[in-house]
């Protein structure tokens, strides 16, 4: 994937602040994120990943600071995101069906709903998508007759037929179980491979690993480290992040020398 | 003994309908008050207003607490006397069934809005859909298939909380029913028409609550 500087800044974080109360949750976070780059947000529990993404797309307000798309203001805290969350994605990692609505309805219910477009035509999109996706025939099923990676499936798929500009991630696997992470993961590797712009908040360290553009390392409300992934993973500029990684490393430590 | 059974209610039937009639007007009348009055209040529960909440809960703890029997004397016999006007057995009736339907109502209602997780409101949000687009597509289906079952059940409760209304004076279904009795001396298919009365009255509630659990899983 090509370098950063070539490309144009699609979303900007400037110096934002936000607090819960009197709890500084992010702390002077700014960020740049580029037209086609994949970003994956990593670092500890608690460290204001989920809430920096949240922030994104306007589900938490800022208390300080600027968000830009396209270098265009996004709306305050009493503003209407509505036109902004047509064109970021985000998908849960409660995943969030509509339960009560069919896969083809859970699929149809923005574009048609939020941004007038007629039904028939979004059926198209739709569809190819869930075939790019393998669910094809799970059309009419429910949420409730599908396992937990073909929801995901879906409510990522749910996201795109809005087609954003960008797409947000937040930790879309850590409740999946281990053999449904793959199927999940695979279709957003597809999606980076594509030249979408991708915020991704994970655990899965081997999957950010490869689909990272770079590799955004936060703790305590503020960004540590940015580096591409080569870098972090092997020798991250910083002693926190190697002490983060540590956690992830299952081998004992004379084991490391032999390699 | 069939047949003289079946011709003592058939004599009888008018007035037996004549009862009907005032029972189910009751019920009818305090069902559809009750449920919409249960709707505005329990959404008066979450309201952002510590006032509301407060009036609502105390709405809702005067009917837990005290019997409905007692609210429709109160209703019958105290208001007259204290505001000076006359009020009807049915009118009491009616109210005091619908404020406490309304009651029950109001915390169902509340039940199922706050048993739907935030994040449901937020997915919704988050696909650009209005507050509007998001309670009437999302969150309100999911409300009513939450509400059904403890709803029909409410429903059920008042039509046979309705027979009440004979302390009051009115002449519902149950009182013709004894008033026959009395003077026939035969309880027995009195007692029966009554147990088969009020199965056919309350019996397809619940199969309406489960065809339409069916038709609308959650």
């Amino acid at each position: 994937m090509p370098a950063s500087a070539n490309r144009q800044i699609l979303l900007s974080l400037e110096n934002i602040r936000k607090e819960f109360g009197s709890r500084r949750v992010l702390d002077d976070v700014s960020l740049d994120i580029h037209e086609g780059e994949v970003t994956v947000v990593l670092g500890p529990s608690g460290c204001g990943k989920s809430t920096l993404l949240r922030c994104l797309n306007g589900l938490e307000p800022i208390q300080g600071g600027n968000l830009r798309l396209r270098g265009e203001p996004m709306p305050g805290s009493t503003g209407d995101w509505r036109a902004i969350r047509q064109q970021i994605g985000m998908v849960f990692q409660s995943v969030e069906l509509f339960p009560h609505l069919n896969v083809i309805e859970n699929l149809l219910l923005g574009p048609v709903q939020v941004q007038r477009r007629k039904k028939a035509e979004v059926l198209v999109e739709a569809r190819a998508w869930l075939q790019r996706v393998g669910l094809a025939d799970r059309e009419l099923s429910y949420p409730r007759e599908l396992s937990g990676g073909q929801k995901q499936r879906v409510a990522i798929v749910r996201a795109l037929c809005l087609n954003p500009v960008a797409m947000l991630f937040d930790e879309v696997t850590a409740a999946l179980d281990p053999e449904m992470v793959r199927e999940v993961l695979d279709v957003i590797l597809e999606l980076a491979h594509e030249g979408m712009t991708l915020v991704i908040v994970t655990h899965e360290m081997g999957f950010a690993r490869a689909v990272a553009d770079r590799v955004v390392f936060m703790d305590e409300g503020r960004i540590v480290e940015i580096s591409p992934p080569s870098i972090f993973f092997e020798q991250p500029a910083t002693a926190r992040a190697q002490r983060f990684l540590d956690k992830f490393l299952y081998l004992p430590r004379h084991a490391e020398q032999k390699l | 003994m069939v047949d003289n059974s079946l011709e003592l209610l058939l004599k009888n039937l008018p007035l037996l309908l004549d009862g009907l009639i005032s029972t189910l007007t009751i019920a009818l009348a305090s069902v559809i008050l009750g449920l919409l009055l249960g709707c505005v209040v329990g959404i008066a529960h979450l309201s952002r207003s510590s006032a509301v909440r407060t009036a609502a809960k105390i709405y809702l703890e005067a009917f837990r607490i005290i019997p409905v029997i007692v609210w429709l004397f109160v209703a019958f016999f105290a208001i007259p006397i204290a505001f000076n006007l006359t009020i009807s057995g049915e009118t009491a009736a009616i109210l005091i069934l619908s404020l406490w339907g309304g009651a029950e109502m109001s915390d169902l209602v509340r039940g199922a809005l706050t048993s739907i997780p935030v994040a449901q409101f937020e997915a919704g949000r988050a696909l650009g859909l209005s507050e509007i687009q998001l309670y009437r597509q999302i969150i309100i289906p999911q409300a009513i298939r939450r509400l059904l079952p403890g709803a029909v059940n409410l429903i059920t409760r008042m039509i046979k909380t309705t027979s009440l209304v004979v302390l009051v004076g009115v002449v519902d279904v149950v009182k013709r029913a004894q008033q026959i009795i009395e003077r026939t001396h035969e309880a027995l298919p009195l007692y029966a028409f009554l147990f088969v009365l009020f199965f056919i009255l309350c019996y397809p509630l619940s199969l309406l609550s489960r065809w339409l659990e069916r038709k609308w899983p959650t």
